[in-house]
């Protein structure tokens, strides 16, 4: 049987969740490995939970939030954008390829966008294969995840 | 696990929606074998009646103490099963929906996947919702007095609805007078009703309404506090005339020598330094224009302080501060127009008698430049005219929005102009937009007047060379019924504008902590449901300053805002988010990281006790504080990192 991902994404609650609803109401079918956990905005996203995924035996993790200027917590997003940059720098440092974790700005009325950002991610997941617990596994042993 | 927690699980049908993609039966099987779990269900429509009653007969039979609804987004039902909750005497945030609907059965093919993917999604929930607990929501009194901040007729029309039910209105205007864009206007379409005629009344009851505390040639410098009770300042700029003594007879603006291009006839008329905008101006107390008041610049003159005979003249005077209390704030502060002068190739400032829509508006106005006559530069009658639609507006390179307002004046004016001169009308539109009451029936008069209407956009216009006396203008412009490009020669050009949001509207998003959309406008609470709500509560929209919109529109947002701010005075409370951030003060280390990040300005620094508080009131729950807290001090209800670890876990489980 081939490789199918688990994949965690994270969605604001304003726009992302919005968009990733529009996808369904509108019937757009996208792959079935990426699972949703609602945020109130993404700018709350621990990163803590990013690697609790990783811990836990995603293999891939899907940051999505408003378009940037179009927080409904004002700048939340921004806050979003500064810590991705230096997670994305974090997962490497602890052996996991960054291409493992992504950011996608979803708009409300932008399902095709949430769509898309599934599919490219699950594919590209695939392409690298099953993510082998390396260092995080010692890390996490020490910290609180 | 705590023993005590006894979960109920629902797995809804919907019809076939989502048991024709997803085993329904099979994910409710596989959620009974899951810890905590009590009872766990499917059912063909969960948020029927009959669905609701399982629930509610569970919770009190079974002693079920959280809830888990595997249906539809919780965009849409979340508040119905609260409510299921809450009648059953459970507090309503024991719940948690997974979305298996929209984010699992709409969007894959039936089979295992899908209904592996719904059981995770609901075990995810069972999880999370195993730390759960109750949350209780607050309310805040509301104190009966509204800021509104913009006198255009958005503010009148609000201002006049609030204090006709007899509660205390500040309407702050940093223009001299009230009246904004709409008293520029000579006609309003598509009844051709003269804009003044129906706007003076309004204003004059403005003036007069005891219940209405107007403050002219003022801003709002500072707004603190929250919904319910906003502490305000506002910024009374110097008039150098005495309000009190000031009769408003006139005669300083008569006697002033010094004259320079007024605002209110868009640059083409004179205002003295002393002025009124306009004589039907409300309050009617001129100002003294510091930046062109030679007494101001030079020292020398005081011509007016001579003439006053109520010796009203002061030039003493100085800006004041004056702080508000207030309940909600109104915003309406309207837009500015586009400035075409950047599209060099329709020669705006650069050819005579290009101009822009609202210059033709003053143009047009019997109390404009020219007294309402139309003429050229060089003071012939223009024979023809060409109007162009969509400048600045449905441009990529501008602005990608439509104005709305502009299909409607440019028919208003090939009117006004075919009744004024008779001459021959070119309109050069993209799509002619006329959707609102009696709008395509005026289409259809001005089509019926000899208009010329040409479908495509202006490629560039130039002075005619021929014949320089003759002061014509060649507009070169692609005909796309045709299919071919064209020449047209008139003797006058009028550019319908864009409406963007005011060019100083950011700083006014940081002082009342408004969130703006893309375009730069202020942005609602909901763009269908709730437009005229902001994200921040108690502060409301309405009018151009958050988005194109014509007048009668505008009036109705502005009625729609006043009705809502009456609501919460009539109420005397206004309920809040229960979903709010909160300090653990006993591991909260002091280091103030959470304090500049938070977009409300809802956490202070508690000096003596040496942790950070979060304002209850203020917060909105976004959880960016509680991400960035180095010590993990900083949780928000519903939403902490505990219960989202743990929906982590059961999704990946």
């Amino acid at each position: 049987m081939s490789f199918e991902p688990k994949i965690v994404a994270f969605l604001c609650n304003w726009c992302s969740y919005a968009g990733a609803d529009l996808a369904g109401v509108s019937r757009t079918k996208c792959s079935p490995n990426v699972m949703s956990i609602r945020l109130m905005c993404s700018g709350g996203l621990e990163p803590a939970f990013v690697l609790k995924a990783f811990k836990e035996g995603a293999d891939g993790v899907l940051v999505c939030g408003c378009n940037l200027g179009d927080c409904h917590y004002i700048d939340g997003n921004y806050k979003t954008l500064m810590r991705m940059t230096l997670l994305k720098k974090l997962v490497k440092q602890l052996g996991i390829e960054d291409e493992r974790v992504r950011l996608q700005w979803v708009c409300a009325s932008c399902a095709e966008d949430f769509v898309q950002a599934v599919n490219t991610i699950t594919n590209d997941v695939k392409a690298l294969g099953p993510y082998r617990q390396t260092k995080i596994n010692a890390e996490a042993e020490a910290s609180r995840i | 696990m705590d023993d005590n927690i006894k979960i109920g699980v629902y797995v809804c049908h919907c019809g076939h929606n989502i048991a024709s993609t997803v085993d329904v039966e099979e994910v409710a099987q596989q959620a009974r074998m899951l810890g905590n779990v009590g009872v766990s269900r499917d059912y063909v429509y969960m948020c029927s009646s009959k669905g609701q009653n399982l629930i509610k007969q569970d919770i009190m039979q079974l002693g079920i103490n959280r809830v888990v609804v595997a249906a539809c987004s919780p965009r849409l039902y979340e508040q119905t099963f609260q409510n299921v909750l809450r009648e059953s005497g459970l507090n309503p945030y024991l719940l948690q929906i997974a979305n298996v609907r929209e984010q699992c059965a709409w969007v894959h093919e039936p089979g295992l996947q899908a209904t592996e993917k719904a059981n995770r999604l609901v075990h995810g929930a069972i999880r999370r919702v195993s730390h759960h607990s109750p949350v209780e929501e607050q309310s805040v009194p509301v104190f009966p007095a509204t800021l509104i901040i913009g006198g255009g007729i958005a503010g009148i029309q609000a201002a006049l609805e609030i204090a006709n039910s007899q509660h205390v209105v500040y309407l702050v205007e940093r223009e001299p007078s009230i009246g904004g864009h709409m008293a520029q206007f000579d006609k309003t379409f598509p009844t051709l009703d003269c804009s003044a005629c129906i706007l003076t009344p309004k204003m004059n009851e403005v003036s007069r309404n005891p219940y209405i505390r107007l403050m002219t040639y003022s801003e709002v410098v500072d707004v603190s506090g929250y919904v319910g009770n906003f502490a305000v300042k506002v910024k009374r700029k110097a008039r150098y005339i005495d309000e009190d003594k000031c009769v408003g007879c006139g005669i300083c603006q008569e006697k002033c020598p010094w004259s320079t291009a007024s605002e209110f006839d868009a640059g083409l008329g004179l205002r003295k330094a002393v002025y009124t905008p306009f004589p039907q101006a409300i309050p009617n107390i001129p100002v003294i224009d510091r930046e062109r008041c030679v007494y101001f610049l030079k020292g020398k003159c005081r011509a007016c302080e001579k003439v006053c005979e109520a010796q009203a003249v002061n030039f003493e005077q100085e800006d004041m501060y004056i702080d508000l209390h207030v309940g909600s704030i109104i915003v309406a502060t309207g837009y500015d127009v586009f400035d075409p002068t950047p599209i060099v190739q329709y020669g705006y400032g650069r050819l005579p008698n290009v101009f822009t829509s609202l210059e033709f508006e003053r143009l047009c106005s019997p109390s404009g430049p020219t007294g309402g006559q139309l003429k050229l530069v060089s003071g012939r009658t223009p024979a023809s005219v060409a109007i162009i639609h969509c400048v600045g507006s449905r441009d990529q390179n501008y602005n990608a929005y439509c104005s709305r307002v502009c299909c409607m004046h440019s028919l208003k004016y090939s009117h006004l102009f075919k009744e004024k001169t008779g001459g021959e009308v070119y309109q050069l539109y993209i799509d002619m937009r006329c959707a609102g009451k009696a709008y395509e029936e005026f289409y259809e008069r001005v089509q019926g007047e000899h208009v010329h209407f040409i479908r495509g956009k202006l490629a560039s216009i130039a002075a005619s060379v021929t014949d320089a006396e003759e002061d014509n203008l060649i507009l070169t412009c692609e005909d796309t019924l045709l299919g071919n490009m064209i020449n047209i020669s008139v003797d006058m050009v009028v550019l319908c504008v864009a409406l963007e949001p005011r060019h100083d509207a950011e700083q006014l998003s940081h002082i009342l902590r408004l969130g703006r959309s893309h375009d730069g406008f202020f942005l609602e609470r909901h763009p269908k449901l709730d437009p005229v709500a902001t994200m921040s509560e108690g502060i409301f929209v309405v009018g151009c300053c958050q988005g194109p919109k014509d007048i009668p529109d505008t009036v109705a947002q502005a009625s729609a805002a006043s009705a809502r701010a009456l609501a919460m005075i009539s109420k005397g409370k206004m309920e809040m988010g229960a979903i709010t951030a909160s300090v653990d003060e006993g591991v909260c280390s002091g280091c103030k990281v959470c304090n500049a990040l938070c977009p409300y300005g809802a956490i202070f620094f508690d000096e003596t006790s040496h942790v950070s508080r979060v304002n209850q009131v203020l917060c909105k729950g976004c959880n960016v504080c509680g991400a960035a807290c180095p010590s993990g001090a900083i949780s928000t209800r519903n939403f902490s990192a505990i219960q989202i670890l743990a929906e982590i876990e059961g999704v990946l489980a």
